[in-house]
């Protein structure tokens, strides 16, 4: 256990093997972990939980980690030495508690630059629990860690009061620690420009800009120079043979293969699950995942979100939320699910209610995103800065929309600012292969189900009926073929999948842009409707919907008028 | 050291540094300033402010926290002597 952002993840990661996303920003976690290591002779359980300041939590995600503390037996307290004065706080009231306590003194190698010096017998005297200096991000003193564990004890049960503690937290500082003056680094001057209102605003619509620009391009040249090529040159020919010995039609021919016409294999189009159920996960999809966690990963780790949070927080006000819900938003751009998670970090459940649903309409995951990029990027970068725009123009209307009607205040921004750092690229690399694993193993046996599910459902002519039936709205009101239906339907499984369903439909590009854009809005994808169920509980969940629904029908009809 | 003003920290400008004298707000609030390092007797530096009532940052303990404005209307800090 530890305050947010002292590393208590990585140190984690280095006592268990096991991987978990640790990033420079405070509540990087908000669910837990478990792990395990090797005490001795004997298998041990670790226990990752969120950040806290305090026993006494102000977030979903410091709930967790106070529920956690009860069911330990030893707790390792990661502490921030290049600011050991407030985190002792916390390893004060850890002490208070029936449960014996190890503390591990993380960043130390920060201390020294920083013009720090702590006594640590000293402090090991004074709190009466052992305290190893660790740098966890490299692995120094972990092994000691873990060597201190069996020997940690349970000190003084003495329980204070709040300004008791400050007072002892006093004392303890003015004996162990010394700091020394030294100069302002250059990582701080960019940490107080990025700020700052003028230099600030510069800063942001520059990082956001480049990283847009690096997204695109790793994402473009990968698809270009590799995906496709391999696609074209190696998959297809082996798709043609196969479709010569499946007898080149038929119901398991058109499962496994899709349509074929002259002699040419059509990735987007065939529909198959060899041909498009391949290709929309590793030749379209993938290589934007990777290029956008690479980003996100560089982004995180320099610590450059919590800025943002401040540049953000007025707008964000508007909306109802504080400027911190823009890291849960960022982060739905890569995937809903963990967006929806991440908004534990904030305190009140109507923040959570309106960050989740707007995150949930209007913030398109990188699955989607690819698909827009590729099908109607085809027609031109315009028509991508159309469905871009008006889910931004959504998220701002329907943000003032929920402030206004959704009953409560919004709580005002308080968070503390990390230091820059420089990421490691070892660290950088590991976490952005957690989440292209992640999105591997959970949507990879989703995108081929939905392909499965969508031609047996031909076969069975469901979505003829369903087409008949739903045709006066998709026709009518949203100006797409009725054919377009079964897009929507699919899009409950996965979005990207659905948006390939328009793309054999012939549609033209204002088509296309409402397609993508209702698609975007209109229901959560089955995944994230889950988290959603999970975290917002049923009547929350289908206000939630509702307001989906409602959104994406009028927003969806409006376009279809304008275009 | 210091000139004896007193000014919320909503009210300081950037640059400006003081000791924090008071904390107005229950319990709950000076819980969540104080396990950030933000407590009576701290000298603080207010190191930027957002335009429109944003959020307001200061560096304490050789740490950065953002503020809040409402917040930061709360917290009276007592301004150091200004060397002319």
């Amino acid at each position: 256990m530890g305050s947010p952002n002292v590393g208590k993840s990585v140190v984690f990661s280095r006592l268990t093997g096991v991987h978990v996303i640790a990033s420079n920003y405070p509540g990087t976690t908000v669910g837990y972990t478990r792990g395990f290591m090797k005490l001795g002779e004997e298998r041990a359980e670790v226990i990752d939980v969120p950040g806290t300041y305090t026993l006494e939590p102000t977030s979903e995600a410091e709930e967790v980690a106070s529920r956690m503390l009860n069911t330990g037996d030893v707790v390792i307290n990661v502490v921030n030495a290049t600011n050991l004065e407030r985190n002792l706080y916390l390893t004060l009231q850890l002490l208070e508690r029936d449960i014996p306590v190890v503390v591990a003194l993380n960043m130390w190698d920060d201390t020294r630059h920083r013009g720090i010096h702590i006594d640590l017998d000293k402090l090991r005297e004074l709190l009466g629990v052992p305290v190893i200096p660790t740098v966890a991000v490299t692995g120094q003193g972990i092994k000691e860690l873990v060597e201190s564990i069996p020997n940690a004890t349970l000190p003084d049960t003495l329980v204070r009061s709040r300004d008791e503690r400050w007072t002892t937290i006093g004392s303890i500082i003015d004996q162990v620690q010394r700091v020394t003056h030294r100069h302002h680094t250059w990582q701080e001057r960019l940490g107080d420009a990025s700020v700052k209102p003028l230099t600030g605003g510069i800063i942001a619509l520059a990082a956001l800009a480049s990283a847009f620009m690096v997204i695109r391009l790793i994402g473009e040249s990968l698809i270009g120079y590799v995906l496709e090529p391999l696609f074209d040159n190696l998959w297809a020919p082996v798709i043609l043979r196969l479709s010569d010995l499946l007898g080149g039609g038929g119901f398991l021919h058109d499962i496994v293969i899709g349509k074929i016409a002259g002699g040419e294999v059509n990735f987007v189009e065939s529909f198959g699950l060899l041909t498009t159920g391949l290709f929309v996960p590793f030749g379209m999809v993938l290589p934007y995942i990777i290029a956008f966690y690479l980003v996100l990963g560089l982004l995180e780790d320099i610590g450059y979100l919590p800025r943002l949070a401040v540049l953000m927080d007025t707008i964000m006000h508007r909306l109802g939320l504080h400027g911190y819900a823009i890291i849960p938003t960022l982060l739905g751009f890569g995937c809903n699910v963990p967006a929806v998670l991440a908004t534990r970090i904030l305190e009140s459940k109507r923040e959570r209610f309106i960050a989740a649903t707007l995150i949930s309409i209007a913030i398109p995951c990188a699955a989607l995103q690819a698909m827009i990029l590729g099908l109607v990027g085809q027609h031109g970068v315009q028509y991508v800065a159309i469905v871009y725009g008006t889910l931004f123009v959504v998220w701002i209307i329907l943000g003032i929309i929920m402030n206004r009607a959704v009953k409560g205040f919004s709580p005002e921004l308080l968070i503390e600012i990390p230091p820059y750092r420089l990421p490691s690229w070892r660290a950088v690399l590991q976490k952005l292969w957690m989440r292209v694993y992640g999105f591997l193993v959970e949507a990879i046996p989703i995108i081929l189900g939905a392909v499965l599910v969508i031609n047996v459902l031909y076969f069975l002519r469901v979505f003829d009926a369903i087409a008949n039936v739903t045709a006066p709205v998709v026709t009518g009101l949203l100006g797409l073929p009725k054919e377009a239906v079964t897009a929507i339907v699919i899009g409950f499984l996965r979005k990207d999948v659905a948006l390939g369903m328009l793309a054999p439909l012939a549609l033209t590009a204002e088509q296309l842009v409402v397609g993508s854009v209702v698609l975007a809005m209109f229901f959560p994808c089955i995944a994230t409707f889950v988290v959603l169920l999970r975290e917002l509980g049923v009547v929350n969940l289908l206000k939630a919907v509702g307001i989906m629904i409602i959104a994406a029908l009028v927003v969806g009809g409006i376009l279809n008028l304008i275009l | 050291m210091s000139d004896g003003r007193r000014i919320t920290l909503a009210r300081m400008q950037t640059g400006q540094s003081g000791t924090i004298v008071q904390i107005q707000g229950g319990h709950g609030l000076i819980n969540r300033f104080n396990s950030l390092g933000i407590r009576p007797g701290k000298r603080i530096t207010k190191a930027s402010s957002m335009i429109m009532r944003g959020p307001v940052t200061i560096e304490v303990d050789r740490a950065q926290v953002a503020i809040g404005f409402g917040m930061a209307r709360r917290i009276i800090v007592e301004l150091d002597e200004v060397i002319a």
